[in-house]
């Protein structure tokens, strides 16, 4: 097909002047609810996190009746079921079918990738909950932002309390088999040796791992192990270590998902003492955790973590990014920035974004302890204002590769 | 030196674990000619099982609830295999379809019934001290746990070598038509063996749990290995299950230690080799 400039012209202009003449009869009405879609995995394996999700959103918004900004809103909630092709469809069902005005979610960061390039293109607010470092890095989208922590963004602490406080001198470490837990130990291995530490040992595992039997049997002799795990495989990690004896050797500390408290509710007494980095905890020590925690411990049994958090802030970020435009959702350049714009006090503490979108907020080193008879993640010491980019130059950071594997490399490996 | 003792236990151990997966697997198999898919289903059943149970009930002794969960889970595949396979028997495809779709089911059943936290099961207390010899510390939970595969080994031996009922199994996986024309009821031994292979699995599932525990996706983590071990030790051959899944064991244990980087190209690599130059395995009565 051809067509001249002047009917190309004529086209775009005749298509602006329409939508300003009509505009699009399901968005813009007073009175109509502002709309959210959460993407959450609510089954499949995992299905605890995404389940948490949704009930936390889902209370966030019951105790507003349902309002946020002056104006009702709606939840539509879509199950990818962990899946990245169902997360597409169910995204791609969210945009265009129910016509949502911003996205929470997705939890898993490929699930987040394989639906970043199509809500960019969609021009959708999204709130997002995955940790993938180059989503906020090398490749950001001025629709996205993220207000839980890079893959490293926890780890940073940690790495630096392990060395000054702890006087760590080598350390092991133990992920999954993927990406979130490559960044993860990278960062920490990065952030540990800049302290003097040396990271002795870097043992990945396949996602589905059997038997942790062979890989306990040779961690080396170091001062603590970091577990950079993500549900269900860290703790059962942690149990054979201590089957074979070796928490007795040597000291265990995680980074924010390890000993999650979705994680905690179902272990015993040898997670005490366990120290794990984290931007949540359900014990923080602020007005509106407390009410939070408390609420949701009262209606589900149990603390809620990572998962839970993550919506509830994400509603918390939201609520005030729509006071700040009056709930006027169909200005979606001025809600993101608003949103991008944030200084909401919320359950972690309070929250901004840097220019890549992605969270400075606090970062706490946790200790697990009993209170009342629960495990529980006590706080014992809190990193202020914690950047993506930790104390290192944004420029030089942003020119290395994104950490992987292999980087940066582990010079202190032992044979 | 160390390293290899420890690690040679650990084989040890996994492959007592696998032979408890893999055994109803192999018998399954050799006798009805599936490849039945709902086999790691039917071990995460037990384990979850035990993990129920053991939280509900304090002390709930564990030799106990593996007795339980075997009896529960073979009674569930003995209703399968009556109201479901039983009419599929011309059709071997939609067998193993119906197989694949039941695991599925009970996947999601599980995760409906107790959500998507993993769900420890307690190591029995009076096993739960590691066992210490020369210097070398190794829980003794799996030590009890290979000796659990040996006595499992020895039973099914005496069941398939020296009863009625196992000359009649053996009859029907030699010749299945040949054992119908001379009066065994074939049908019913297929429901028989059903039972007892889903039964193995579901008390098997429990006694792996303390070292696995209960989490979704546990099926699909064991499915695969059962399916090693016995396209690696025979089809319906219960040495071959025996003998493959100490091999898988040492493979796996020795490959993720040396290799970790390679850990299932260690683990799949000879089940290529032994299907492209020895298809029947390496005991097998039938070809695979």
């Amino acid at each position: 097909m051809t067509m001249s400039r002047r009917q190309f012209v004529g086209g775009v202009a005749g298509a602006g002047i329409a939508s300003i003449a009509a505009p699009n009869p399901v968005h813009g009405q007073a009175g109509e609810p502002i709309r959210i879609g959460l993407l959450a995995a609510k089954t499949g394996p995992l299905a605890s996190g995404g389940i948490d999700m949704d009930l936390a959103l889902t209370m966030f918004l019951k105790e507003r009746e349902n309002t946020l900004g002056g104006r009702k809103v709606e939840l539509i909630v879509a199950d990818t079921a962990g899946v990245p092709t169902t997360a597409r469809t169910k995204a791609q069902e969210l945009v265009e079918k129910n016509n949502v005005h911003c996205i929470i979610g997705p939890l898993a960061a490929f699930e987040a990738l394989a639906i970043a390039d199509y809500l960019t293109e969609k021009q959708m607010p999204t709130l997002g909950v995955a940790a993938a470092e180059d989503m906020t890095q090398r490749h950001p989208s001025p629709w996205f932002v993220r207000l839980t922590s890079t893959s490293a963004q926890c780890a940073y602490p940690l790495a630096e309390y392990s060395a000054k406080e702890l006087k760590y001198k080598k350390i092991v470490t133990i992920a999954d088999d993927f990406a979130y837990g490559h960044e993860m130990c990278a960062g920490f291995q990065r952030a540990f040796e800049d302290n003097g530490g040396k990271v002795i040992q870097k043992i990945f595992t396949p996602l589905a791992t059997p038997d942790y039997g062979s890989y306990v049997a040779q961690v080396k002799s170091a001062d603590a192990i970091f577990l950079g795990t993500a549900g269900s495989n860290g703790f059962r990690f942690l149990r054979q270590f201590i089957e074979y004896g070796l928490k007795d050797r040597m000291a265990v500390i995680g980074g924010m998902t390890a000993l999650d408290e979705s994680v905690l509710r179902n272990m015993g007494d040898e997670a005490l003492g366990v120290l794990t980095t984290s931007w949540y905890s359900a014990e923080l020590d602020n007005p509106l955790n407390k009410n939070f925690a408390s609420a949701f411990r009262k209606q589900f049994k149990y603390d809620p973590g990572y998962y839970a958090a993550s919506t509830y802030v994400s509603g918390e970020v939201l609520e005030a990014a729509l006071k700040a435009v009056n709930g006027n959702v169909d200005d979606k350049k001025a809600l993101m920035t608003a949103i991008r714009s944030s200084d909401a006090q919320t359950v972690r503490g309070l929250v901004k974004f840097d220019e890549f979108g992605n969270v400075i907020g606090n970062v706490y080193i946790r200790k697990v302890a009993k209170i009342d008879g629960r495990l529980v993640n006590s706080v014992i010491k809190t990193y202020p204002d914690v950047t993506q980019f930790w104390t290192y130059d944004k420029t030089a950071f942003l020119q290395n590769p994104v950490y992987s594997r292999d980087y940066p490399p582990a010079k202190n490996l032992e044979p | 030196m160390q390293f290899w003792i420890i690690q040679g236990l650990n084989s040890l151990s996994l492959g007592g674990l696998l032979f408890l997966l893999s055994s109803g697997f192999s018998l399954i198999f050799g006798l009805m000619r599936l490849a039945n898919l709902t086999h790691g289903a039917f071990f995460m059943l037990g384990t979850y099982f035990a993990a129920i149970a053991m939280r509900s009930y304090d002390g709930l002794n564990i030799w106990v609830t593996a007795l339980g969960a075997g009896i529960a889970v073979a009674a569930i595949g003995g209703l399968f295999e009556r109201l479901v396979l039983a009419r599929l028997r011309t059709n071997p495809l939609g067998q193993v379809l119906v197989t694949l779709g039941m695991s599925f089911i009970i996947s999601d059943a599980c995760l409906m019934l107790w959500g998507g936290d993993s769900i420890p099961v307690p190591t029995p207390q009076n096993l739960q001290a590691p066992t210490r010899l020369y210097g070398f510390v190794f829980p003794t939970y799996r030590l009890v746990l290979v000796g659990c595969a040996i006595t499992a080994a020895i039973v099914l031996y005496v069941l398939l070598e020296r009863t009625r009922l196992g000359a009649m199994i053996r009859a029907g996986v030699d010749d299945a038509q040949m054992a119908r024309a001379v009066g065994i009821p074939v049908s019913r031994l297929f429901t028989m063996v059903f039972c007892l292979g889903a039964g193995i699995a579901g008390a098997g599932g429990v006694l792996g749990g303390p070292i696995l525990s209960a989490y979704p996706g546990l099926d699909a983590d064991m499915l695969p290995l059962a399916l090693i071990v016995v396209i690696l030790g025979g089809i319906g051959s219960l040495l071959g299950a025996f003998i493959g899944s100490f091999i898988i064991g040492l493979i796996y244990t020795f490959g993720t230690a040396l290799f970790p980087e390679l850990a299932y190209i260690i683990l799949f690599l000879p089940m290529i080799f032994v299907i492209a130059f020895r298809p029947q395995g390496l005991f097998g009565r039938v070809g695979a």
